[in-house]
């Protein structure tokens, strides 16, 4: 049994001009001390799908189904106040998107640490305050610094403190929303790197979203492919990233340019994605798509398996795709 | 106009003359201090943003300039547009110095070198449409006088940025199209007076990944048949190794290496190049390996470290480098760095 497991979850926004359908029917698992990478364009619905998981919904959020369990406990349906006191922030917590403007100006960065803590476990506040040093020294910042303000922290400081506060409470799952979009590469390399040394030893599991594919390749076990709410290739980063058998992910995969490559043109997919207020009809990608028909068009294509256990994809053309089409040649 | 019309007529610039020289530029900017501060000191700090930077542009490449933020790149970029004045130093555009000239040369000037901006939600005004945004500058520069002049013009930018057919987006608003189509409308305006030189300071960084190759390889087709310069400010080194003909890594306002995108990449002299190459991560999980990146972050440009700026980060600092300043020396082919290592293991 899987740490997460996700079945058909959908989460859906409801708005003047009837339901914007962010998450659509999405299934995956997390195994314990593993990572799922969740990649795709801005609106795809990821970061929906990480506030679906952690039932942080905005007031217009609606589930219309699904099944979330941990440990094989369902923690979709369970009382808001259980849940609250027994799972998030305790077994999930979050890193979130733009974490540096997560702390608090006005208070020092220690005691909002202290304050997580407080806030789900019984003790006193010397011992959290012990605590709350040892998770700085444990992401690399002095503890000596618990008593400074986010202001006299850099921007990677920041970062690495946001990160501590996400384990104040030894969760067993991490979900990351951008936890490096807005540094700069050197830093992004040393909170990645300071990322996975964490789970490596306190054998964490990790939800990453991100839209930058060479982060998962780097750092995850398996990865999620959305696109227009739904998860349209899943599996280990060695399948998907070898051989793709979604056009979208393809693409996808392809426009990341590899600074080690020969020189070559950067590759792209052309149009963009759909309003999810009135997707397309049947494959929500068939607008894009360079090998779409009559059946993608009328067809919503099924999940399904192709080629190796754990290869998931939604698309009819999937065994043409896996023969080594190149789809997108231009 | 005068001067500047009699200089540029002399000389056509073929491909792979410099079209402009860039020497010994500096831009300091003042730091505010309090009264008393003010009072008590004689010598107020400056954050020195560009920092003597020299080198030339060649007529028809891409030049990348490729550093973390606040390592200067924008400034060096908006000094050579001269969007702001220089310190001191001067820039030479076909032989015009461009810091000598007044307000009404300077317009002129303009109609050769434009800028695409980072943000193409920002950089255009929501409440015009497309062609009126494209046709802008040629109002105000006087070769047009309505916005119904301009419409050839107009069509024809379009296509080249590959919006077909141009009737169909002339009259949209920006809200009516996707980042990407926008930052081609940008591309579209800069190219409207048919310029030689075009600054794009992170031209892609707002849009998708999916969408960013297509601004890109716009711009190396426009640079490769029309002959236009691109000077391309970006922190991605991995695109800037795809789409540029030359790279200059930029630290705390200095230039420390430059050379063909391939030596940068394939043969890197200077240790800070080495490890932002080492940060750029591979798309590819069976090449793992974040590599040994160096410690901290960029410490602040109003005191940067004596000596070699970056030698408290560096691995193979050696006593020199904490003292003296290191040269820019060539090194093989149009190789160049600033790095005692490398200028001792040269001999």
């Amino acid at each position: 049994m899987a740490l997460l497991e996700v079945r058909d979850l959908k989460m859906y926004y409801r708005t003047l001009r009837g339901h914007v359908r962010a998450v659509d029917s999405v299934s995956f698992d997390i195994e314990r001390g593993k990572a799922l990478g969740v990649a795709g364009e801005s609106g795809c619905g990821k970061s929906s799908m990480a506030s679906a998981v952690l039932r942080l919904l905005p007031s217009n959020g609606e589930y219309h189904g699904g099944v979330i369990t941990m440990d094989g406990e369902d923690i979709l349906h369970m009382p808001e106040e259980a849940f609250r006191q027994n799972v998030r922030w305790s077994k999930i917590s979050m890193v979130f998107q733009g974490a540096m403007n997560a702390l608090n100006p006005v208070h020092r960065v220690g005691e909002q640490i202290v304050e997580a803590i407080l806030q789900h476990e019984k003790m006193s506040h010397e011992r959290a305050v012990e605590r709350a040093e040892g998770l700085l020294d444990l992401v690399g910042i002095n503890p000596k610094r618990f008593g400074e303000y986010p202001h006299e922290f850099s921007g990677g400081m920041k970062q690495r403190a946001v990160i501590a506060m996400s384990l104040a409470c030894h969760p067993s799952l991490i979900i990351a929303d951008e936890p490096t979009t807005a540094l700069d590469v050197m830093v992004q390399a040393q909170i990645l790197k300071a990322m996975a040394e964490l789970r490596a030893r306190l054998d964490l599991s990790m939800m990453l979203i991100t839209h930058d594919l060479s982060v998962i390749a780097q750092t995850c076990d398996s990865i999620a492919v959305m696109y227009a709410g739904k998860i349209v290739e899943y599996g280990s980063v060695y399948d998907v990233y070898g051989s793709p058998v979604h056009p979208y992910a393809m693409g996808l995969v392809e426009s990341f340019p590899n600074i080690h490559a020969e020189r070559s043109a950067v590759r792209s997919l052309p149009g963009f994605p759909p309003n999810l207020l009135a997707p397309p009809s049947g494959c929500r990608f068939h607008p894009r798509c360079p090998l779409a028909d009559e059946e993608c068009m009328r067809e919503d294509p099924p999940f399904r398996q192709i080629g190796t256990t754990g290869h998931m994809a939604a698309c009819h053309k999937a065994e043409i795709v896996q023969q080594g089409v190149d789809v997108w040649a231009q | 106009m005068g001067a500047v019309a009699a200089k540029a007529d002399k000389k056509q610039f073929q491909q792979g003359d410099v079209i402009m020289e860039v020497r010994n530029l500096t831009k300091y900017f003042p730091v505010r201090l309090s009264l008393v501060q003010s009072l008590r000191t004689d010598n107020p700090p400056v954050l020195k943003a560009v920092d003597d930077v020299s080198f030339d542009v060649y007529k028809g490449e891409v030049l990348g300039i490729v550093g973390e933020s606040g390592c200067g790149k924008t400034t060096l970029a908006r000094t050579m547009l001269r969007l702001t004045d220089a310190t001191s130093g001067s820039v030479n555009l076909e032989e015009v110095n461009v810091m000598g000239l007044n307000p009404l040369e300077m317009k002129n000037l303009r109609r050769k070198m434009q800028v695409i901006f980072q943000d193409p939600y920002e950089s255009m005004n929501p409440r015009m449409n497309v062609q009126t945004i494209i046709s802008e500058p040629l109002r105000i520069q006087g070769i047009a006088r309505t916005v119904h002049d301009a419409r050839d013009v107009v069509t024809s930018v379009l296509a080249d940025v590959e919006m077909i057919p141009p009737e169909e987006y002339m009259s949209r608003y920006p809200h009516e199209l996707s980042g990407g189509q926008r930052q081609r409308v940008a591309v579209a305006r800069a190219l409207a007076l048919d310029p030689d030189f075009i600054v794009a300071d992170e031209p892609v960084s707002m849009l998708d990944v999916s969408i960013r190759g297509e601004v890109l390889n716009l711009m190396l087709n426009l640079s490769r048949e029309k002959g236009v310069t691109f000077v391309y400010i970006t922190h991605d080194l991995a695109t800037a190794r795809h789409i540029c003909d030359r790279i200059a890594v930029m630290y705390l306002g200095k230039i420390v290496e430059m050379g063909t995108a391939e030596e940068i990449i394939r043969n890197p002299l200077h240790p800070y190049t080495t490890a932002l190459i080492g940060a750029v991560f591979v798309p590819d999980p069976t090449h793992r390996g974040i590599s040994e990146v160096l410690k901290g972050e960029i410490p602040s440009p109003v005191h940067p470290p004596a000596g070699c700026h970056l030698h408290p980060r560096c691995p193979y600092t050696m006593d020199i480098c904490k003292e003296v300043e290191p040269s820019f020396l060539l090194y093989e082919g149009t190789h160049q760095a600033a790095c005692h290592k490398a200028e001792k293991a040269r001999g």
